[in-house]
């Protein structure tokens, strides 16, 4: 077990990626703090699996845009554990358009979620991790903020300011032994590629070398890995766990 | 005053490493303490700790040297 001892926090955390990442923490000893926006049963699932596991958990609903409810939600993971020593900023929706018919409220939605919601979640847990002087901020990117993607104008824009936000934040934290770094995943198996054509896909599978889809597990075992003490000399990197599509 | 004075002095050497002779109520903490943009965050941090108070964000980018930490804390009193 690579987080003997952790405290967790994990945006988005009742489904998908998301999900996966939390049980993955907790199978590696980590307590987890399980963030959801609507679907509060399948959070208290995860938090049941992970209390099977022997590790503590608790279900917290907050939206990751309202500055208000971020604090709550840090202030409770902090009374809860004691600390905080891992964020895992993974909460992210889509709203595809072509960016001809894009309307703005599909671009505000996008990125109030998927890039404010990081920078409040990260400017929130700060403090506590610098006074631990040591913490892990791990950003649940994409490769389509590296390569860009049509039809996906406000998810690609948010996801590669959160590549950007990683590199910024790792260097203003890093002298307070805070780690931040990106995973750009690929194409992974979720209910958010499940809406894709399979038209979609399999055109996507062409452009992957390893010639498979991606699934949750390959995001999480790769977080927890950059959550660990082994990783404390790798900062403001992005990873891409893709199967080789963008290299 | 004094007090007040007193463990703010304590808590800037602790955080700079400086001497406590330095701490004079004009000293900038930038300038003169050799504090950086974060150590001045951090301190911001522990004055509200020491006196369990919140300081804004736009309050604390107003306190730049000694004095104006200790008459942020002896105003809020």
């Amino acid at each position: 077990m690579i987080l003997a001892g952790k405290a967790a926090l994990v945006t988005g955390a009742s489904r998908g990626i998301g999900r996966e990442i939390a049980l993955e923490l907790a199978r590696q000893g980590a307590d987890v703090a399980v963030n959801f926006a609507g679907s509060e049963a399948k959070a208290n699932e995860v938090v049941d699996e992970i209390k099977a596991l022997g590790r503590e958990a608790f279900a917290v609903k907050c939206d990751v845009s309202n500055v208000v409810e971020v604090t709550e939600m840090v202030r409770e993971a902090i009374d809860r554990f004691g600390k905080l020593d891992i964020l895992v900023n993974n909460a992210g929706i889509t709203k595809d358009n072509l960016l001809m018919r894009m309307k703005e409220e599909e671009w505000d939605d996008v990125i109030n979620i998927n890039l404010k919601g990081v920078f409040l979640c990260t400017k929130a847990v700060t403090r506590q991790m610098m006074k631990q002087r040591v913490g892990r901020i791990i950003n649940i990117a994409s490769i389509v903020g590296v390569s860009g993607n049509p039809g996906q104008a406000n998810y690609v824009a948010a996801k590669a300011g959160v590549i950007g936000l990683t590199k910024t934040t790792a260097k203003e934290l890093a002298s307070r032994n805070i780690t931040v770094n990106a995973i750009a995943p690929g194409f992974i198996t979720t209910d958010m590629t499940d809406k894709l054509s399979e038209d979609v896909k399999t055109e996507m599978l062409k452009q992957i070398p390893l010639a498979r889809l991606g699934e949750p597990k390959d995001i999480a075992k790769i977080t927890a890995f950059l959550a660990s003490d082994d990783t404390s000399y790798i900062t403001g990197q992005t990873l891409h766990v893709d199967g080789g599509m963008v290299m | 005053m004094a007090e007040v004075l007193e463990r703010v002095t304590k808590i800037i050497v602790d955080r700079l490493g400086v001497d406590e002779s330095q701490v004079k109520l004009e000293a900038s903490f930038k300038d003169d303490l050799g504090a950086d943009s974060l150590d001045v965050v951090e301190l911001v941090m522990e004055l509200e700790d020491e006196f369990d108070m919140e300081i804004s964000d736009d309050d604390a980018e107003n306190i730049s040297t000694v004095g104006d930490a200790v008459n942020y804390i002896n105003s809020s009193k």
